[in-house]
């Protein structure tokens, strides 16, 4: 038996790099032996990304992406197709754990340092992923036609309006028509099934393919390939990822599984959260809702957006939402070279830093709140204070980065 | 350091739960939930079709899926379904579209996933507080649903009630008693609203059923997996 299946590997190998690519990513890939908690949202994202892939087919089988029937077959999906309803539970909470995993993936990035030198590149396909992330999260959510899903959109597709001279040319062009109707809800569809995906699926190949040329960074934030054993080449610190970290990784995937499925089938919709209580009413081209609330993933950039209350430097105060929204998630590229600390990890850096970094995240969850409540004077105030410090976070980087007191980094991992 | 940032992350999350609570100026009386309760969801599905489903659809669901509450075939023929239709019809509304707009200046909303959009404290709120409204063109209004274009379709049940405001502090008494006592109506409200809710997701149930399995399977997978994690470690110092 086993004779037969080396025979057939080598009938493999010498046709197609069989065992020179398992060994190369998987059994003799070597990977730091200190992963913590932090490291397990890469491969995470993974298993959701397949999740949403296969869900998605099976949605698309009994979804009709137009204007007079989309909401309809979505409730057809929910009540009359076999399990249609745990399908779409899995889509749907799928779409948030997404942004869960890799919003926690970022942070051990920024934690550990995983963006600085010679990982600049994986950073940046990183950031393209999440670019995509954002717009397939954004042309799924209109597919249902509710209420949230129509103006929701509505408000991101006239941010292209603000923009000065093409603004409502660009507008048009994206929409296939005058405003948001069945004419930009297929083209949406389009998007959201094919075009986004298939992009997504390359970023993502190459993100691994740059980490694997790199190689992970970890918890000290040291490069293992820095200490090789003499005689074998290999990392002393390094160990094959596959067993050790295909065995840990399934913990983790079981845990999360544990979150993700007492989600789906015992509060898929999350207080709200996950599936707004508006997107239940039928979209209503003339109706605006009261309170228009995007989903929380995207709620932090959306008090940014909100935040800028007065024209200033010429610039229309639209406009400038616009800039800020833009650029809050854009900036996050420019992290290898705004970060001048000698060291990487959070462990080494000194106070200014882990100071820096918990005013960011206090700031990116109460601007996430914020963005779920009706601007008041109050609330604007807060969003113009927070999306400062959300700013200044990055802006001065260079600066505290480079006089923090850091602790000399070790030669070899802790633990 | 992993222990503060996790425990920075809950502390933040705090202030996130339930944002999205219904904003009503009035407080919301508590709906007596509950979808297992098979008698009170058959009591509120012929409430629903006596009373709602002649100008409001319920269009996603089907009569014959009424067999998740316990009833068969012959009983939903018999009890729910009026106008000639089959079993798996969907339970469209008998009045055209047209009608509704002429008659109430909108069309009554579908009533399907209802309880999904207001929540089942705003209905159970909504159905028991109508009161006389002489400036309204129906005659009626609502507490938590000012200018509602919707009559007291359940006013012989409960009767006519009369608005009292002091200050700020709006509260209803009852002018004209009607065919139910006030306890009596409470309840009709409530497995009419249950009803409605169950409506919302006709597979809650089962979707927590098949949950409680899917856990226990899932926590001996945890098992499983920790045991292989801990052999294949044990040599990794």
């Amino acid at each position: 038996m086993s004779n037969m299946f080396n025979s057939m590997i080598e009938w493999i190998d010498k046709r197609f790099p069989l065992t020179s690519n398992w060994k190369a990513h998987l059994s003799e890939y070597y990977a730091p032996k200190n992963f913590n908690f932090w490291y397990f949202f890469g491969s995470l994202a993974l298993l959701v990304l397949v999740n949403q892939l296969i869900t998605g087919i099976f949605l698309t089988m009994n979804y009709k992406p137009d204007a007079s029937q989309a909401f309809a077959s979505v409730e057809y999906i929910m009540r009359d197709v076999d399990y249609g309803w745990l399908i779409r539970y899995m889509h749907s909470t799928g779409a948030s754990m997404f942004f869960v995993v890799v919003y926690l993936h970022m942070f051990r990035g920024m934690m550990y340092g995983s963006y600085r030198k010679p990982r600049e590149l994986l950073w940046l396909v990183g950031m393209c992923i999440f670019f995509v992330l954002m717009s397939l999260a954004f042309t799924g959510y209109i597919l249902p036609w509710g209420q949230m899903s129509y103006w929701g959109a509505q408000v991101i597709v006239s941010m292209f309006g603000a923009i000065p001279a093409v603004g409502d040319t660009l507008q048009q062009w994206l929409l296939g028509d005058f405003t948001l109707s069945d004419a930009a809800l297929n083209r949406f569809f389009a998007y959201h099934v094919v075009t986004l995906p298939l992009v997504l699926l390359v970023l993502v190949f190459v993100h691994i393919l740059a980490l694997h040329e790199t190689g992970s960074n970890n918890p000290d934030g040291i490069e293992i390939k820095e200490n090789k054993n003499p005689t074998t080449g290999i990392p002393v610190d390094g160990i094959p990822f596959h067993p050790y970290y295909s065995v840990k990784d399934i913990v983790g995937v079981v845990v999360f599984l544990i979150v993700f499925c007492g989600i789906i089938f015992f509060a898929p919709e999350m207080g709200g959260y996950f599936l707004e209580y508006n997107n239940f009413i039928p979209a209503n081209t003339l109706q605006t809702p009261d309170h228009i609330a995007p989903v929380w993933y995207f709620t932090p950039y959306y008090s940014m957006l909100r935040a800028v209350t007065v024209n200033f430097l010429g610039i229309d105060a639209k406009l400038w939402g616009v800039i800020l929204m833009a650029g809050s998630v854009v900036i996050f590229c420019f992290l290898p070279w705004l970060d001048r600390s000698p060291v990487k990890s959070i462990r080494y850096k000194g106070p200014y830093f882990k100071i820096a970094l918990t005013l960011f995240v206090i700031s990116f969850f109460v601007l996430g709140w914020l963005g779920t409540k009706s601007p008041t004077p109050m609330y604007t105030l807060l969003a113009q204070i927070f999306t400062v410090i959300y700013f200044a976070f990055f802006i001065l980087m260079p600066w505290y980065s480079k006089i923090d007191k850091t602790k000399p980094e070790p030669k070899r991992l802790q633990e | 350091m992993m222990k503060l940032t996790i425990a920075l992350l809950i502390l933040c999350m705090a202030p996130f739960s339930n944002a999205f609570a219904a904003e009503s100026s009035v407080p919301l009386d508590r709906a007596p939930v509950d979808i297992t309760d098979n008698a009170s969801l058959q009591r509120g599905a012929e409430s629903f079709v006596n009373y709602c489903l002649t100008c409001h659809g319920a269009s996603y669901m089907r009569y014959n899926r009424h067999r998740d509450i316990g009833l068969t075939n012959e009983e939903i023929l018999g009890k729910l379904v009026f106008t000639g239709q089959k079993v798996g019809d969907l339970m469209q509304s008998a009045m055209r579209k047209k009608e509704g707009q002429e008659w109430f200046g909108m069309v009554p909303p579908d009533l399907s996933v209802i309880a999904r959009s207001r929540g089942a404290d705003w209905l159970y709120t909504y159905l028991r507080t109508f009161y006389r409204d002489d400036d309204t063109a129906t005659g009626w209004n609502n507490l938590v649903f000012d200018r509602v274009a919707m009559p007291h379709v359940l006013y012989q049940l409960q009767g006519e009630q009369r608005l009292v405001a002091k200050g700020d502090q709006k509260s209803l008494v009852l002018d004209k008693p009607g065919q139910m006592s006030g306890a009596d109506f409470d309840k009709f409200a409530g497995d009419l609203v249950n009803y409605l809710v169950y409506l919302g997701e006709p597979h809650a149930n089962a979707r927590k059923e098949l949950g409680i399995q899917v856990m226990i399977f899932l926590l001996g997978m945890l098992a499983l997996s920790y045991a292989l994690k801990k052999e294949y470690w044990k040599d990794i110092h």
